[in-house]
């Protein structure tokens, strides 16, 4: 077939050079070796019996003894080996083929099917296995074959939930719409772009449920249930040890030591498959490395004059990344907010400006820290300070606006009870207190109706409220700064004027201090008494909102307010065109 | 949240029907020949036809499901084919034993889960490694396998505790402890393993979500946001899992029922279903749906509570 | 319901300048009603109605906020939402409910530019087999669909080695261009553009723009070009509409609806977006606040 997709380049090869992998296919592919050559390597029969030889232990042609009944350990193990991985990849195979045609007609069609074998699923999810298996064992008689089947439905849920569950969320990708907007016809988009995804996770569950259905397998043999006929199994061999335990607690060991091999290889196999699968490479203590650890002596001061309320000096954030090296984000930024200011910080994707802000609150993402520079708060150096000072000033003093209302609110909490907490725990009110501070800053940000916002949880407000009650949140305890990162990118633009105007007045009732992060110029225009622009870790051009949008200097500057279409003419009406070109 | 409850609470009733109707339907098709089973070979025909009637085996099977049903309803589930007991008594001494079984396991998982999940997805470093060496060794060992290791361990060698049998716990405190140590510590390794691993990797995904760091930027303290915050959103997946995980006790419990020779719930599955008593396979299987439908109500409940989304929708 | 005119009439704003017999519209939308399960039993009216029309070689725009049904407009004409009432003809034939096979042969005349450009392309497929997609699928032979990739990657000027390399070595920028090209493989007569910048830089914005231009001045397309941003839509459209909880408040050539709206719900939405000036912005902040009573 011609157009398929760019193949995954070596997923055995890398899963032979992963350490966990290589042992684990390893010890398997022996395992598998050893009981297909039974008749070859054994040294007898499996039901061979000699009395005299009971409980004798190791000898030549016999490295582990003889069991009970004075029959060969090697040759029972190597025999019974059979019958249990048989058996499992029985079970797979009927639940492969029941669970992931189903899981993927039910992601991809829904509807009624997915309503019926969802529901089939979770029925079968809510038996015990075990019982459902001795019950069948009655309708079903001993055949050890038939019992493995069964387990097969009984896991088919397994692959059904993983297919459906992929299928649902892939279904839903654009790259899917767009495939059938291009004309393929479903059964090309399942085996193009569905099936290429839910192969790894396919595979890794093979190997998960293989695991747990040699697990199931031997529990039935070992309570004497499995195979009537007598045949050689390791559940069947630990049950005849256990009798024995007493006697011969060795005897144990190797139908034990077989079955825990095979199934513990199996399940290693999978965890490998899933970290060659998803690109984390082989070993798994990553390079985590306490953030605070390393102060960084700030610059001393020179000669310039340092605003008030916030001051940055030569700021750099370096991230650490997976193989221990350093990567400089932000290169040396000086920045300045004074009392009552309205500062922005511009710049597209990966500027740095988001950076910069999170460097001032203390709060850069894992891995991230201030490599070196100042960070002056009302006149506290914050670089190199430790978490629980720079915490005092988290919420007093400097607060925080986020650009996404909705993940920024606690679903599990009401509004009320998110806007309390910090008062209470900074501010040391009595819960009567607190909850009539947090409806008095839910009216200060203009929510109409307080006492419902209140009592509200934030799956229940939209996405303005939503914002609003985060500038109520960053406003609790009267700080004297305010980071306010994209504030109004994620909400409509008419929600955003609201929200522009909201914080204005804030501003200017409460000579409030703002370092507003955005990458929208007209924000700049409406809201800043100043602005710099952030390119590449590095600011290129500040000054007044005015000088920066109206007269720049820098050229990338320039770029970025050619780029602007609010004085474009619109385009001229249509006209028919002359015949065909 | 009333209406939720008996929303789930028909549904699992429901569930109930179905399962014992398609129960008793499969358990009808084999001609296992009960009565002969019974009376031995020498029995004649009409002994045969006469115990068959006795069973009401003669009449149709979903008459016989009706019969079977009305005096279910009404707490009877009758008498064993073979051993002549009353079900309805038989399970009630039997059940208090695996009862109190899985209470101990589900308690000790939850208690120790959260608290290794938290430390590990919180602090991560050893306890974490801990944490995930622990679940890939839970999950790829069969568990009858480290219940047979812990029986050699610690009643065979170190005869710390007795190997087999029981003590109610209204004998003696004492002695039921001792009995229903390892059989607990059996069921709990697993059952934490998998839990445990759960309540780490949803500790470490809310610990990513926007607003514990918008929590952290209103000042508040890291153990406050961890145990107010994280804990009970990270809860609601984990508490899915352990519901999950108590379908699967209840199948280990058949085996370390057997193993400890406890006289529970679990060894009594074994000695009767595999003979196809049906008044006792028919017991057996509502017992555990209902304690299924029991479990999983409490989970939807609890994250329900845990998630106002998942309450109101 | 369905009184909808063929463009021209008095509602669309104003005839266009050009020859008097009316051009066939290339599509038509009239009367569009699209509704979603909600609840139990219950229905969410996403488009109540609504109606409009484009012409070959023109670009319509469709402006409005989140949740307003702009983006199910788009949709619905490419066939990805079941339509409950209302007509779609394209070309002359009706195909609000065309079946699976008509359907995939309108591929070949009905294309899409989604908004998203990291989940718009198959992250396992290389690029050339993105652009392939298509064209194997409308049955174009191997070694032709080979070449054509090499022309459509030249068109939206990406370097032609970049057929065999995966999205993620793409910027946002770049991954559109192949969105882009993608389109283009078919030789359509419509593309539903569906944001197809919202997600770019400023600067990447304005290239991706200019191209859409560039392809429209060579290839006589049409676009249908939904977007939440007025500017944008002033700038590429000949025609605009503003959709609002479902409906289309007002439509007409892009000029008079973005530059002197009559209706007040487009004067919100105009005066609402900041415009890089400071002193305009001052200007229009307070005729905004004159108009809705925003402080």
């Amino acid at each position: 077939m011609s157009g398929t997709p760019a193949p995954r380049r070596g997923v055995p090869g890398r899963l032979l050079r992963h350490p966990l992998g290589l042992v684990s296919a390893l010890v398997l592919g022996l395992i598998v070796l050893a009981v297909l050559l039974a008749p070859v390597l054994a040294a007898q029969g499996p039901g061979v019996s000699e009395l005299r030889d009971s409980f004798r232990g190791p000898s030549g042609g016999h490295p582990f003894g003889f069991d009970s009944a004075g029959r060969d350990v090697l040759s029972r193990l190597l025999y019974g080996g059979r019958t249990t991985l048989g058996g499992a990849v029985l079970s797979v195979v009927v639940a492969l083929t029941l669970g992931v045609p189903a899981g993927l007609a039910a992601g991809y069609y829904g509807r009624w099917f997915d309503g019926v074998a969802s529901w089939v699923s979770d029925l079968i999810m809510a038996l015990p296995a075990m019982v459902v298996l001795l019950a069948s064992r009655a309708v079903l008689g001993s055949t050890a074959w038939v019992l493995m089947v069964v387990l097969g439905f009984l896991v088919a849920p397994a692959f059904f939930r993983l297919v459906r569950g992929i299928v649902v969320q892939v279904r839903g990708e654009l790259y899917v719409d767009a495939a059938r907007v291009s004309g393929l016809r479903d059964a090309r988009i399942i085996s193009r772009h569905v099936l290429i995804v839910v192969r790894g996770p396919i595979i890794i569950q093979i190997a998960l449920v293989a695991g747990v259905a040699i697990g199931l397998q031997a529990g039935l043999e070992f309570l004497g249930i499995g195979s009537g006929d007598g045949a050689p199994t390791w559940g069947a061999m630990l049950n005849e040890a256990f009798q024995n335990i007493q006697r011969a607690p060795l005897l144990l060991l190797w139908p034990g030591l077989a079955l825990g091999l095979s199934s513990g290889a199996l399940v290693l196999l999978a965890a490998a498959l899933r970290d060659v699968l998803e690109d984390r490479g082989g070993s798994t203590d990553r390079a985590v490395r306490r953030t605070a650890e390393a102060p960084v002596a700030p610059e001393p001061a020179a000669g310039d004059e340092r605003a008030a309320l916030l001051s940055v000096r030569g700021l750099a954030v370096a991230y650490t990344l997976p193989d221990g090296s350093d990567r400089e984000v932000v290169h040396g930024v000086d920045l300045d907010v004074r009392p009552g200011e309205v500062v922005g910080l511009v710049g597209e994707s990966g500027s740095g400006k988001t950076q910069t802000a999170f460097s001032v609150l203390g709060l850069l993402p894992e891995g991230g820290r201030v490599s070196r520079g100042s960070v002056l708060i009302e006149g506290q150096e914050v670089v190199g300070l430790s978490e629980r000072r720079h915490r005092a000033l988290r919420g007093d003093v400097v607060a925080y606006v986020p650009q996404e209302p909705m993940s920024n609110l606690d679903p599990a909490f009401t509004i009320g009870a998110q806007l309390v907490e910090p008062i209470r725990c900074k501010l040391g009110l009595s819960r009567k207190e607190a909850a009539a501070r947090a409806l008095e800053l839910l009216r200060m940000v203009e929510i109409a109706d307080p006492e419902r916002a209140f009592r509200s949880y934030p799956h229940q407000i939209s996405g303005g409220m939503a914002q609003r009650v985060l500038i109520a949140g960053a406003m609790s305890c009267e700080p004297r700064l305010l980071i306010a990162d994209e504030p109004t990118t994620a909400l409509d633009v008419r929600v955003q004027a609201e929200i522009l105007a909201l914080l204005r007045r804030l501003q200017r009732e409460r000579d409030l201090g703002i370092l507003l992060v955005t990458h929208n110029l007209g924000v700049v225009a409406d809201l800043c008494d100043r602005v710099a622009v952030m390119r590449e870790g590095r600011i290129v051009e500040s000054g007044t909102a005015e000088q920066v949008l109206h007269a720049p200097a820098d050229p990338y500057t320039r770029g970025l307010l050619d780029a602007v279409l609010d004085h474009v003419p619109a385009r001229p009406a249509w006209r028919p065109r002359k015949a065909t070109t | 949240m009333l209406t939720f409850i008996a929303r789930r609470l028909a549904a699992g009733v429901f569930l109930l029907f179905v399962i014992s109707l398609l129960a008793y339907l499969l358990l009808s098709i084999p001609d296992l020949d009960v009565a002969r089973q019974l009376l031995g070979s020498g029995a004649g025909q009409a002994e045969v036809a006469a115990k068959n009637h006795e069973l009401g085996l003669d009449r149709p099977v979903l008459a016989q499901y009706l019969d079977w049903l009305a005096h279910a309803l009404r707490g009877d589930f009758g008498t064993s084919w073979f051993s002549g007991e009353d079900v309805t008594q038989a399970l009630r001494n039997r059940l208090p034993v695996t009862a109190s079984l899985m209470v101990s396991v589900t308690l000790i998982t939850t208690v120790v889960s959260f608290l290794l999940g938290v430390w590990a997805g919180v602090r991560r470093g050893a306890v974490d490694r801990f944490v995930q060496v622990l679940g890939v060794v839970g999950y790829a060992l069969p568990g009858f396998l480290v219940t047979l290791v812990i029986v050699l361990v610690f009643a065979v060698q170190l005869r710390w505790f007795p190997a087999i049998g029981y003590t109610g716990l209204t004998e003696s405190a004492s002695g039921w402890l001792s009995t229903i140590a390892l059989p607990v510590l059996s069921l709990s390794i697993g059952s934490i393993a998998g839990v445990s691993q759960q309540v780490r990797g949803s500790v470490i995904e809310v610990l990513r979500q926007d607003y514990v760091r918008t929590l952290r930027a209103r000042g508040l303290s890291p153990a406050r946001i961890v145990f107010r915050h994280v804990l009970r959103n990270a809860s609601a997946p984990a508490l899915a899992v352990l519901g999950m995980q108590f379908v699967g006790l209840l199948g280990g419990a058949v085996l370390v029922e057997q193993i400890f020779g406890l006289p529970g719930i679990g060894s009594m599955t074994v000695s009767y279903t595999t003979r196809g008593d049906i008044p006792v396979i028919m017991a057996l299987v509502v017992f555990t749906v209902i304690g299924v439908v029991l479990i999983n109500l409490i989970v939807d409940i609890l994250i329900g509570w845990l998630n106002p989304k998942a309450r109101t929708s | 319901m369905s009184t909808h005119q063929p463009y021209g009439s008095d509602r669309s704003g104003g005839r266009p300048p050009g020859p008097r017999e009316p051009v066939r519209p290339l599509l038509e939308v009239a009367g569009l009603e699209v509704s979603f399960a909600a609840r139990r039993r219950t229905r969410t009216r996403v488009l109540k109605g609504v109606s409009f029309d484009i012409r070959p070689a023109e670009t319509f725009g469709l402006v409005g906020e989140s949740g307003s049904g702009k983006t199910t407009i788009g949709r619905a004409v490419l066939g990805l939402v079941p339509v409950q009432a209302g007509t779609i003809t394209f070309d002359g034939e009706r195909i609000e409910r065309a079946a699976p096979r008509r359907r995939r042969e309108l591929s070949r005349d009905l294309q899409v530019i989604f908004q998203d450009p990291y989940t718009s392309l198959n992250p396992s497929f290389s690029i050339g087999d993105t652009l392939m997609e298509p064209l194997i699928a409308q049955g174009t032979a191997d070694r032709e669909a080979r070449g054509r990739v090499g022309e459509l990657l030249e068109r939206v000027r990406l370097p032609a080695d970049a057929a065999d390399r995966l999205p993620r070595e793409f910027s946002g920028g770049q991954r559109q261009r192949v969105a882009i090209a993608r389109a283009l493989a078919l030789r359509p007569k419509l593309i539903v553009c569906d944001e197809p910048v919202s997600a770019l830089d400023l600067t990447t914005q304005h290239t991706v723009l200019e191209l859409l231009l560039e392809i429209q001045e060579q290839t006589a397309v049409s676009y249908l070009f939904v977007s939440h941003d007025l500017s944008v839509v002033r700038y590429m459209s000949h025609r605009v509409a503003v959709i609002h909880q479902g409906e289309l408040v007002e439509t007409g050539e892009a000029d008079q609806v973005t530059a002197r709206p009559e209706h007040p719900y487009t004067r919100a939405l105009m005066l609402s977006a900041p415009v890089a000036d400071v002193h305009e912005q001052r200007r229009r902040r307070r005729e905004l606040a004159q108009e809705t009573g925003v402080s």
